[in-house]
This record gives structure tokens, sequence and C-alpha cells, in this order.
């Protein structure tokens, strides 16, 4: 039986179980504002969501780094750096890279709208495994930063007048916004509704 | 009501149950992790804490690496790379960068050493709440450890054409990274339900 069938509703911040109402209440434990479910779930992942996938078009159109030396300017795109990798002799970096700057955003974007749409439509997935699923995206999802951080790094470190010097491309702010805006959508996701749903109550 | 727990990611509801240190009670419903205690007391937390606080300190004062390039030196601090971004028009991204990996760390080390500071004491402060609230809301938002792997694969990437010394922060970002861990695996929620005296 979940809580909310008990006419009970848990704090999501310290768990405390009080009564269940409506309306936002105070936790008598640690004073959070409790509602039964996070208000304006669906419609908040789907407004994060929607902005990361169109942001993560420039973030891997437009240059994340661009490289200029006395003889050469070069503009690094993500699936550029990861080509890099691969034909300079790491090919474990390379898919590192893939893995992290790539795999991960578009899965957990997928994953996400499969999530909020189950949820939406009362889609006949197994719940267990939507958990699951929920779980991975929420793990993996800081790990994209990876490349951001590698441009600024590489910024900092090479700065040589005259020599070479490193900038950051615009693709980059893209990617580091697409990255937070995936986490805030994850955030905003109430797992719980994947439970709710009556059309499934005896599944 | 305090028998009771629901499992925050399917709802449903339980019977609290009492772990020993180092347990964990999962859902029976979805299988998530419906409560756990960490294997180490507050205490022992504490002091990683004020060890991690040190190490962080260093890590952001020295420089990461030193690069020579053809009698050239280089060689970057992470603000000094946060300056960088900064001064090239790249202030979201600077923003981002020291958010992550100087601002949420370090906010989150403080206010870990607030709580478990007050948490063995009877009776808590009335900020005791809401910054536990905080802590919970911004701990996904300290990337110390994807920060590290950052690291590493700028050196491999600049290893072709550089000569590259490790500098101190190297060190101290490393053991960073694995005192991080440690602290973050014990969720401050627990602090709820941890016997006052024992």
């Amino acid at each position: 039986m979940s809580a909310a069938e008990a006419g009970l509703m848990a704090c999501g911040h310290c768990g405390q179980i009080m009564e269940h109402r409506d309306g936002p209440i105070a936790c008598p434990r640690c004073g959070g504002s409790v509602r039964p479910r996070k208000p304006a779930s669906l419609s908040r992942t789907w407004a994060l969501l929607l902005t990361a996938i169109i942001l993560y078009v420039p973030a891997n159109l437009l240059p994340i780094m661009e490289t200029s030396s006395l003889l050469v300017t070069s503009r690094d795109t993500i699936i550029g750096g990861v080509v890099y990798f691969w034909h300079s002799g790491s090919p474990g970096l390379a898919a590192l890279i893939f893995s992290v700057s790539i795999l991960v955003p578009v899965l957990k974007m997928c994953i996400l709208a499969i999530l909020a749409l189950t949820v939406q439509f009362g889609w006949p997935l197994d719940r267990r495994q939507c958990i699951t699923l929920f779980h991975v995206i929420e793990f993996v999802g800081r790990w994209s930063m990876l490349d951001v951080f590698v441009v600024a790094l590489m910024v900092g470190l090479v700065r040589f007048k005259g020599l070479a010097v490193i900038e950051a491309g615009p693709g980059a702010i893209a990617f580091g916004l697409v990255v937070a805006l995936t986490m805030l959508a994850t955030h905003s996701f109430d797992p719980r509704l994947i439970w709710d749903s009556p059309r499934r109550a005896l599944g | 009501m305090n028998h009771l727990c629901a499992c925050p990611h399917c709802d449903a509801l339980h019977r609290r149950p009492a772990l020993r240190r180092g347990e964990k009670a999962l859902c029976v419903r979805c299988g998530s992790v419906l409560v756990r205690r960490h294997r180490l007391a507050p205490d022992h937390i504490l002091a990683l804490v004020v060890a991690a606080v040190m190490v962080f300190a260093i890590a952001n004062a020295f420089p990461i690496v030193d690069l020579r390039i053809q009698g050239l030196r280089g060689g970057t601090t992470l603000s000094g790379a946060v300056a960088a971004l900064w001064s090239e028009g790249r202030q979201p991204m600077a923003m981002l960068v020291c958010a992550t990996t100087q601002v949420f760390p370090l906010l989150d080390l403080g206010c870990m050493l607030a709580l478990l500071l007050t948490a063995s004491r009877p009776g808590r402060p009335a900020w005791f709440g809401p910054l536990l609230r905080f802590v919970q809301e911004m701990r996904p938002w300290g990337m110390v450890e994807v920060f590290m792997l950052g690291v590493v694969v700028s050196l491999v990437k600049l290893s072709g054409m550089a000569t590259i010394l490790p500098g101190k922060a190297l060190l101290a970002f490393a053991l960073l990274t694995v005192l991080m861990a440690a602290i973050l695996s014990f969720h401050p929620h627990q602090l709820w339900n941890e016997p006052e005296h024992e």
C-alpha cells in the first residue's frame, strides 16, 4: 500500500510521515514544505527537457574550443575531440569522452522523455524497470560536465602569448547548460507518479 | 507516526526498519534504497570533513600542473582557470565551473561541519532543519570527482605538445576526490534517525 492510499504523506526532505493534505504544509520535524507529490512535476520536467533538447543542437554544432597557435587556428566540436583522441592513439579516452558527452546526454534525454510519456499517457511499461532507469539517469547525469571542465582547464593552462592560446567556444556554454538543464529536469520529475497511474493499478 | 516510512521513489508504506551501522533497507515494491545507515558514526564523518576542508584549501591554493613549451612556462590554479574564462568573455561558463568545483563543494563541507557538530547534542538549533534541506538540494551540483577526471583528460591531451610537471594541487585534488566520495556516501538525511546517544 502506498502512503497516499493510506491517507498519509512523507516529507521529501526528512522522511517524516504525516496526514495527507492537498495544500502544502510545514513539516513538523524539519520545517520544510511538504506536498503529497512534487508540484507541477510533469510540466516542469517537460519544459526543462525540451529546452535542453533544443540547446543540444548548438552544443554539438558550435565549437567548444578554439586553439590558435603561430600558424593555424583550429576549432574543435565535441565530436571533433572524440575523433582527435581516436586518431592520436588514445581510443580509451575517445570512448570515455564519447560516452559522457554524447551517449549519456542523449540517453538521459530519451529516458526522461520515455518516463514522462509513461506517466502522461499511462504506457504499460514495467514500473520497476522505470525506477531503475530513473536511478541510472540520476547517477550518470553529472559526469557529462567532463568536457566543460576539460575546456576550462585547457583555457587556463595554455596561455602563451604569441605562441598558443586556447579559448572556450560558444558550444561549451550551450553544452554546460544542457547538462545543467537535464539535471534540473531529472530533479523535478517525481518518480512516484509512475506508480500512481490508475490505469495500471493492478499491474 | 515515527514507526512508519514511505519509499521516496514509489511511495510504498513500510514499517521503519531498525538498522545497524553499514546496513540498508530496500523497498519491497520498487527495489530502491529505502533507508540506509552509514558504516561510520557521525563523529568519524566529522573527522573526514575537517580533513577535506584542509585538503580543499591546498587544492585551490597551488597550481594543478606546470607546463613547459619551448622554454616558456605556464601553469594554472583552479581559480586561475576560472579567471581566464571570465576575462575572455565566457562569464556563464566561468560561473558554472566556479560553482560546481569550488562554491558548492565548499558549501557542502561547511554545512556538513555545522550539522555534524550539532547533531550529537540533545536539542537541535532552529537552523538545523533548513540547513539540512539546503545541503540535500545543492549536493548534486558539487562535482569534484568529475573535475578530477577532467584534469586527467586535459593532461593526456596536453602531453603531446608540452612537458608537464604535476603541481602540488594535483595530489590534493586526488585526495579530495577520495575524501569527498566517503563524505558524500553519508546522506545527511540519516541524521534525523540517528539515535542521539549510543
